[in-house]
């Protein structure tokens, strides 16, 4: 077997040095009624060959994006990833090194995730960021709860323009903390009432821009309403690339931004692993959960870098801990961290102008074809489509003819028959003329 | 003239007019190590004696501070923030937590004098 | 800027401050000009602009570097770290095993890694395969009823079990208030049921390093929702009357959760569900030899006994007669299941699953079998033929991993992590130090499969030198390790005390 090192001869050896008779024996504690039970219904080892050929039938079951126009996002957008990224997070002492506890030979990971939560506060307009969490729905979860601990107060408020996964995620993670949790209705044309709502009982508001319906917002007077209240503004990103053009969460005043940093530097991937972002004021730094990297000098007096504040964390406060979280998603905030450095501002900024144009010059297709209505305001690179019929029928038939045409909301929201019709489309740098066209093409057939 | 009392956690309080100066003791600065961080409570709390009022951190450690009487906090060591260092010096002097107004001045009947606490530290090594 | 401008202390004698292949590297920050770039885009179409107000007006303030200089920057910083490809991680409890390149191969994959999350469900039937055909694996081996797969962490996997059973205790109509935690447990397990309401309740250990029996029966009480309980524990130890343990606990109304962090002990050879078990997370970043990444990503499967797994997160994969479905809400699941919620943003870390899936597919379940055994027989060798010089708290055989303490250096001057920080001089990534806490000075070493004799041969004489060393009085020798490393010991005080947690341009020095 081609991972297992030890021979037969290296066995026998070792256990004549233990002093056991055989391998059976160093399980002596297992009980023998349960250790003779070991009898599994799976097939026996194979090489690589075969299993590669297994995923390979695998992979010819299902639609690649790579081989059909694909308008897909809700909250997950396909970006085409410089080569360089791959290469360098398939070096073996970035792949396969461990948490960098032992910062004398970690020093490469520490650094470039200190590099990282620096330019994930110079895209958030943020002043501090940790070393990344799971995902962005995971994150917002963390953000509401930091909120409830940095107020100490138990009841928090969801924008309806918050993706319906993050906001699942937020009320799985209160429902046994006996933090409230008040969520909006699905708020497609972004009309809901935040300011009015605001209230001293409240730990914290969670929005997103843009939306989860694609629509901008500018948070400013609801941060000074929040701030009034004594209230902490938590801002999601589901899309990072917006950060190159729009006014980011930082400078309308938002205390903790979460970011699902994925659509940089990551493929898909079935939508994980992916990475999210963490983002706080410096005020609220030892309430903030996840894993810091601080600089500070060796014996010699040299800069370097360490994993800090860790008393905020499980393995030292265990039930006191910010949160139960002992991993972050460092090979991904990694690959993030590389693409970012390859961009650069002119490069992120470049890329955020040929997603926004790509999606109004698609919005503009679509607005000519026949029943279809572009839905809400201002958008970056994803909007919300009405439909004359429901939109998870056209998109199954879009699919039939190899067209990945959108996202139906009626997935999310199946109880909400005023959203049947409604579609979710993105465009972004990989969608050519070509592409739209044959959207519009197929999409008028199926209308039809 | 001040008096003071120690806890079995290891805070000292020096009394003197009903009013408590609270810290933690030489012993268990040199068992936290380098103190980095001390959580302070908040002008005006009412506590409770037990409450956990406090947490003082070192690199690798952090501990809950139990106030050894009841009363309402009346000052913090604001100069902690800058020099959390000053705890590692002078434990049981400058390194001082909060100032308390105690509600029950009997309560210091159940600490140890000095003499005591020297003798109950002696036997935890 | 130059380099030996930054690094103004040049303990190697260099001009530069490097050493041959070990190179200085200035943040990236401290590099290129804001103009530049590594990516050549297309120019964006002439529409109309849509932002107006909404515009950033504002320089993000990200430095613009050429591919080249990108790539050199990040392979200087791969060559400061350590790696289980370059060397040996005795690291007990974290499980560092070879990772298979084939995994990322096949991670990479065009119509398993390029699929977007929400394509139409019949264009990822391949997809969804995929990860029923791991849950499968996973069930089989444990003989459980069901399984979660979207959490996305072991931490994750435990709240998803103590979730789940509060969901069952709350069914019953009382959700309780205390979870009962060993004192040797990993620091997640009481974080994790802190966060589902519940109040931890420590068990007190046997002087041989197992659970106090006697001390559960007092503690456990119909307020106890459950227990949390690593087995093999922290001690490297199975915990013998496990079956009595959980006999106990179901016969209070409570459920018996197994912290699966040391199943790659197990796998193979021992059906947890025998033991009584009802939910057990699994760290496929450990068993299942998906790359640690410098911390994560990882996933934290779940099992879950037939009383639980009902109530088992969205969203998950139902095999029909000839397809597969997604369940992602609650009314797909249906009347039987009553999900408590949802853990994580989309279908969970389905990369990291594929990788576990080829893991699994490629040693099968003899080759399964056979890395628990030799990964026992490498830590029992370790044990064996280094417990006349250290000194092991607790008679073997181990399991998994073998735990020494520090009494074999009293008197030294030579503290634990001295002793660990020399060891780096010889090439080796320390043995996890003070950890598990019930152990004074703890070393725990976990060599893994992975290793060969050879490997462990040398690092026995290297711990044995050191040993010797220690005891002749050299200890200041341990003091100032490591010498031969890219950084030496860092002031984790200053760090503490002043953080700084990002640069910025005015403190670039």
């Amino acid at each position: 077997m081609r991972y297992l090192p030890l021979s037969a001869d290296d066995r026998a050896e070792m256990l004549d040095a233990i002093g056991a008779a055989s391998v059976e024996d160093l399980f002596c504690d297992i009980p023998a009624d349960v250790r003779a039970s070991g009898v599994f219904d799976l097939p026996d080892h194979q090489g690589e060959m075969a299993v590669e050929q297994a995923f390979s039938a695998l992979a010819q079951k299902s639609l690649s994006p790579a081989c059909a126009p694909t308008f897909l996002g809700a909250g997950a957008y396909r970006h085409h990833i410089p080569a360089a990224v791959d290469a360098l997070i398939q070096r073996g002492e970035f792949l396969t090194s461990y948490t960098p506890y032992q910062p004398e030979i970690s020093q490469g990971t520490l650094q470039a995730l200190f590099e990282f939560q620096t330019q994930v506060c110079l895209l958030t307009g943020m002043e501090v960021a940790n070393a990344s969490m799971y995902d962005a729905a995971t994150a917002c979860a963390e953000a509401a709860l930091m909120a409830a601990r940095v107020t100490r107060r138990k009841a928090v408020l969801i924008s309806g323009g918050v993706h319906p996964h993050y906001i699942d995620v937020i009320r799985t993670q209160l429902a046994f903390t006996g933090i409230a949790c008040d969520r909006l209705a699905p708020d497609p044309l972004g009309i809901e009432d935040l300011l009015g709502r605001v209230s001293p009982d409240l730990a914290c508001v969670v929005v997103q821009t843009p939306g989860f319906f694609g629509g901008l917002s500018d948070f400013s007077a609801l941060a000074a309403q929040c701030h009034a209240n004594g209230v902490l503004l938590v801002v999601a990103v589901a899309e990072p690339v917006s950060l190159g053009a729009l006014k980011p969460p930082g400078e309308m005043g938002a205390d903790i931004v979460v970011v699902d940093g994925s659509s940089l530097g990551m493929p898909l991937s079935f939508g994980g692993p992916g990475v999210g972002l963490f983002a706080v004021r410096e005020k609220y730094v030892r309430n903030m959960p996840g894993r810091l990297v601080g600089q500070t000098v060796d014996v010699d007096g040299r800069r370097g870098w360490v994993l800090t504040l860790s008393t905020r964390e499980q393995h030292i406060r265990r039930e006191k801990a910010t949160s139960n979280i002992c991993t972050n998603s460092g090979l991904c905030a990694l690959a993030f961290s590389i693409h970012v450095a390859l961009l650069g501002d002119t490069g992120l900024a470049k890329l955020a102008e040929v997603n926004h144009a790509a999606a109004v010059a698609l919005s503009r297709k679509l607005a000519a074809v026949k029943g279809v209505k572009i839905v809400g305001p201002a958008f970056f690179n994803e909007f919300a489509v009405m439909l004359p019929k429901p939109a998870a029928e056209v998109v199954e038939a879009l699919a039939a003819k190899g067209i990945l045409g959108g996202v139906p909301v009626s997935r999310f929201y199946p109880s909400f028959p005023e959203l049947e019709n409604l579609m979710l489309v993105a465009a972004t740098e990989t969608n050519s003329d070509a592409d739209m066209d044959a959207l519009v093409a197929a999409l008028k057939e199926v209308l039809q | 003239m001040a008096k003071v009392y120690f806890s079995e956690d290891h805070e000292w309080i020096s009394v003197e007019g009903g009013v408590g100066i609270v810290g933690i003791t030489e012993y268990a600065q040199e068992q936290l190590g380098d103190v980095v961080f001390v959580e302070l409570p908040e002008l005006g709390t009412e506590v409770e004696k037990g409450d956990d009022v406090a947490v003082v951190e070192s690199v690798k450690a952090a501990s809950e501070v139990y106030s050894p009487v009841s009363g309402e906090i009346v000052e913090i060591n604001e100069d902690l923030a800058e020099a959390p260092g000053l705890v590692n010096q002078h434990a049981e002097a400058d390194g001082w937590f909060y100032k308390i107004v105690l509600s029950d001045e009997t309560e210091l009947d159940d600490l140890m004098n000095r003499k005591d606490y020297d003798a109950f530290v002696e036997d935890l090594d | 800027m130059i380099e030996g401008q930054v690094f103004p202390s040049v303990p190697a004698g260099t001009v530069t401050g490097n050493r041959g292949l070990v190179v200085e590297e200035p943040l990236l920050f401290e590099q290129g000009s804001v103009a530049g770039s590594g990516v050549d885009l297309p120019e964006p179409r002439d529409v109309p602009d849509g932002l107006g107000g909404f515009r950033r007006t504002t320089p993000i303030g990200l430095p613009g570097l050429s591919e080249p200089q990108v790539v050199r920057h990040y392979t200087r910083l791969s060559q400061k770290n350590y790696s289980i490809d370059a060397g040996f991680y005795p690291l007990g409890s974290c499980t560092m095993k070879y990772n298979p390149r084939l995994n990322e191969k096949l991670a990479r994959l065009s119509g398993l890694g390029d699929l977007h999350p929400f394509q139409p469900i019949s264009t990822v039937q391949g997809a969804l395969e995929m990860m029923h055909s791991l849950a499968v694996w996973l069930m089989e081996l444990t003989g459980m009823a069901g399984v979660a797969m979207s959490p996305a962490a072991g931490a994750h996997g435990e709240l998803c079990g103590i979730m789940a059973i509060r969901a069952a205790q709350e069914a019953k109509g009382n959700p309780r208030k205390i979870i009962l935690v060993p004192e040797s447990a990993h620091g997640t397990n009481p974080a994790s049921a802190s966060l589902c309401g519940y109040s931890v309740v420590a068990i007190p250990a046997t002087s041989e390093g197992r659970v106090d029996i006697a001390a559960l029966k007092e503690k456990l009480s119909d307020e106890v929702a459950g227990i949390m309980l690593t087995n093999p524990n922290t001690c490297g130890l199975f915990e013998r009357d496990v079956r009595e343990i959980a006999d106990l606990v179901h016969a209070a109304g409570a459920f018996f959760y197994m912290d699966g962090a040391n199943f790659n002990a197990l796998i193979g050879r021992v059906k947890v569900a025998d033991l009584g078990v009802d939910a057990m997370h699994i760290n496929l970043h450990k068993t299942f030899s998906t790359p640690h990444g410098g911390g994560g990503p990882g996933a934290g499967p779940t099992v879950l006994s037939p009383a639980l797994v009902a109530f088992a997160p969205l969203p998950f994969v139902r095999k029909t007669k000839d397809a597969f479905e997604l369940v992602e809400t609650r009314a797909q699941a249906g009347e039987a299941a009553h999900p408590f919620g949802r853990m994580k943003g989309f279908h969970g870390q389905f990369g990291v699953m594929l990788r576990a899936l080829a893991y699994a597919m490629s040693l099968g379940k003899d080759g399964l079998r056979q890395t628990s055994g030799d990964a026992v027989l490498n830590a029992n060798y370790l044990l064996a033929r280094l417990k006349d010089v250290l000194t092991a708290p607790f008679d073997g055989p181990c399991m998994h991993e073998a735990l020494f303490d520090d009494g074999f250096l009293k008197d030294t001057g030579v503290t634990t992590l001295d002793f660990a920080k020399a060891l780096i001089d010889e090439g080796y990534h320390p043995m996890t130090m003070y950890f598990p806490l019930v152990v004074h000075g703890a070393l725990l070493m976990e060599p893994t499969e992975s290793e060969s004799k050879q490997t462990l041969d040398v690092f026995i004489d290297t711990v044995r030198g050191l040993a010797a060393k220690a005891l002749a009085g050299d200890a200041d020798f341990f003091h100032a390790a490591p010498r031969l490393t890219p950084r030496r010991r860092l002031d984790e005080t200053l760090a503490a005390r002043k953080p700084v947690l990002r640069w910025r341009p005015d403190v670039a020095d």
